[in-house]
């Protein structure tokens, strides 16, 4: 049988599940100019707080969804509001170390309320559907399906919406954006709100597939990271299509190196498109 | 209890060591180094391997250790060099990921998860635990002194004046001539080796490293010292250093008091209060308990 069409389809989903948080991660550096890594604790307070929703009240996956991104989003930004926020003057760099700060006590948080066990979530368990060959479960196609979504959503947004325009001003061009009335605080709010909730949701759409444990969004950083910094830091449509090399490359590293190193791929990555082509694919404008 | 209290100084002594490598990338040279964790490891095993399966002395396995990771530091250092900062913060929290995965995964190597027990240190065996304890502080103090006196020599040096030019304008720093690539790399190369130092000098005291031991979280315990003691300042490093060590092994005996909290729950708020520490002393106090001082020109001492 053949292997590659079944990594393909395998990488394909997973970067398209990847995609949500790296479009989050991508959009705060793109508008607050800072690498925010708080992502990785906000990616598993999205998975927690969708499990909490899906185990504890019973809901389907869709509102489960809904609640891991308004969770995620309002930790996100309460949390950046408190600690980050009154350090972004001091750089961009004291900034991220504070983020590091952030995420350790985020994830504490999680690990002080949930403990350290693993946890799955409660889904209708359904047979794999078998398509020329290749094996694919109901679950994933539906998680394919809501980032696909999500991601129309976000683009949608940003294209048509005011709020979407006044984002993309400021990215581009802070200053001129604050000349044109548009208020920079707000934005940042704004887009912390968004970015986290997607950061969160992500958490979810790739805890789903597995169990989640306090240390779920770290271990997503590296692909996540891989995938902004492949596309071009800052630039949302590059987190995507970075998100999808990072995806496919990981799932067709398994031809040649052993599952565990499927992390170190974006580690790889992240070092050729520095070495070959540092602004990334798309370059580092925001949209 | 007096065993305890030299291996805690000891730990103290490795923390140091951490805080003065990351002082000159960070504090002299404004670089960021997120992966801290990742150079340590690699001074620990690197000196580990080398007194382990190749048998060679404790002291040829620290200078490898050191070489190994001032090299790692200075590929990673040149791969970003025209880059703004985020991408070298990305990067070595990457490098420090890829170490952990090797470290857990080349079993013919590192022995996986298990670690590599048995390694050597100065005079084990033929001494009694305290007077192994008490050597290997005394050893340690040493090598703290030591590397507090070439970094406040390095700060006082021309080549320390020219990192903080870089550090607070590298543009400017360009234009009056300083060859800010080569000192760039070369600070954190310096800084790195100090951190592979570090790493080695754990595993010969403690004599078992795995890769659980490099948590990312041994990053902010040192960003943790070095913003307390004050960034920037020799002094200041070490005594960040002692503090830290201070709040790590103060708060193991206020948890008892705290009942029915889980072992988990007691490592968590322990974290959580680290984490908030760090917050909070860069809102509330950046320059640290001892102010950077630029040093005073040779001429008017």
């Amino acid at each position: 049988m053949d292997l590659i069409p079944q990594l393909l389809v395998n990488g394909i989903i997973s970067g398209a599940l990847l995609a949500i948080p790296a479009i989050g991660f991508t959009a705060i550096f793109a508008v607050l100019r800072f690498p925010n890594f708080s992502v990785a604790s906000l990616a598993t307070i999205g998975a927690f707080a969708g499990y909490a929703a899906n185990v504890g009240l019973g809901l389907p996956a869709v509102p489960a969804l809904v609640a891991a991104f308004m969770v995620a989003g309002l930790v996100g930004l309460a949390s950046d509001e408190i600690a980050l926020r009154p350090l972004r003057p001091y750089g961009a760099l004291t900034a991220a170390i504070a983020s590091i700060a952030l995420t350790i006590v985020l994830e504490n948080m999680v690990r002080f309320g949930f403990g350290n066990d693993l946890r799955g979530y409660d889904l209708p368990l359904v047979r794999d559907w078998r398509i020329m060959g290749v094996r694919v479960g109901p679950q994933q196609v539906q998680n394919l399906a809501l980032a696909l979504v999500i991601m129309a959503g976000v683009f949608a947004a940003l294209k048509f919406s005011r709020i979407g325009k006044a984002m993309r001003a400021v990215a581009d061009n802070p200053t001129l954006a604050e000349l044109k009335g548009i208020d920079p605080v707000r934005v940042g709010r704004l887009t912390v709100f968004v970015a986290m909730g997607l950061v969160g949701a992500g958490g979810m759409l790739l805890g789903l597939g597995t169990s989640i444990d306090p240390l779920t969004g770290f271990r997503f950083i590296l692909p996540i990271f891989a995938a902004a910094v492949v596309g071009g830091l800052g630039s949302i449509p590059g987190a995507a299509l970075g998100a999808m090399v990072v995806g496919i490359g990981e799932e067709l590293s398994l031809l040649v190196l052993s599952p565990a190193y499927k992390s170190a791929v974006g580690f790889i990555a992240i070092v050729l498109v520095l070495a070959f082509r540092p602004r990334g694919l798309l370059g580092e404008r925001a949209y | 209890m007096l065993s305890y209290l030299l291996a805690t100084l000891t730990f103290a002594g490795v923390y140091a060591l951490l805080a003065l490598g990351l002082n000159v990338i960070w504090g002299m040279a404004g670089m960021i180094n997120l992966g801290l964790a990742g150079f340590f490891a690699l001074g620990a095993y690197a000196s580990a391997l080398a007194t382990v399966a190749l048998g060679l002395p404790i002291i040829v396995g620290i200078v490898i250790a050191i070489a190994f990771a001032a090299a790692a530091g200075a590929l990673l250092s040149r791969l970003t060099l025209n880059l703004r900062g985020d991408y070298l913060a990305i990067v070595t929290l990457g490098f420090s990921e890829v170490i952990r995965l090797i470290a857990a995964n080349e079993i013919w190597l590192t022995n996986g998860s298990d670690g590599i027990p048995g390694i050597p240190g100065p005079l084990r065996g033929t001494l009694t635990p305290l007077e192994f304890n008490a050597l290997s502080c005394a050893l340690l103090f040493a090598a703290v002194g030591l590397a507090w006196w070439m970094t406040e020599r390095l700060r006082r040096a021309p080549f320390g004046r020219a990192l903080r030019a870089i550090r607070d304008d590298e543009t400017a720093a360009a234009v009056a001539g300083k060859p800010v690539r080569r000192y760039k790399v070369q600070a954190f190369a310096i800084g790195a080796g100090l951190l592979g130092l570090a790493g080695a000098a754990y595993a010969h005291f403690t004599s078992y490293v795995a890769p659980d031991i490099f948590r990312p979280l041994l990053t902010i315990y040192i960003f943790l010292a070095l913003t307390a003691g004050g960034t920037g300042n020799t002094s200041g490093a070490v005594i960040g250093a002692f503090f830290v060590i201070l709040i790590l092994e103060g708060s193991r005996f206020i948890e008892p008091l705290f009942h029915g909290l889980s072992g988990a729950q007691g490592a968590a708020l322990r974290e959580i209060i680290i984490g908030s520490s760090l917050i909070l002393i860069m809102r509330i106090r950046p320059q640290g308990l001892l102010a950077e001082r630029p040093p005073k020109s040779l001429r008017t001492q």
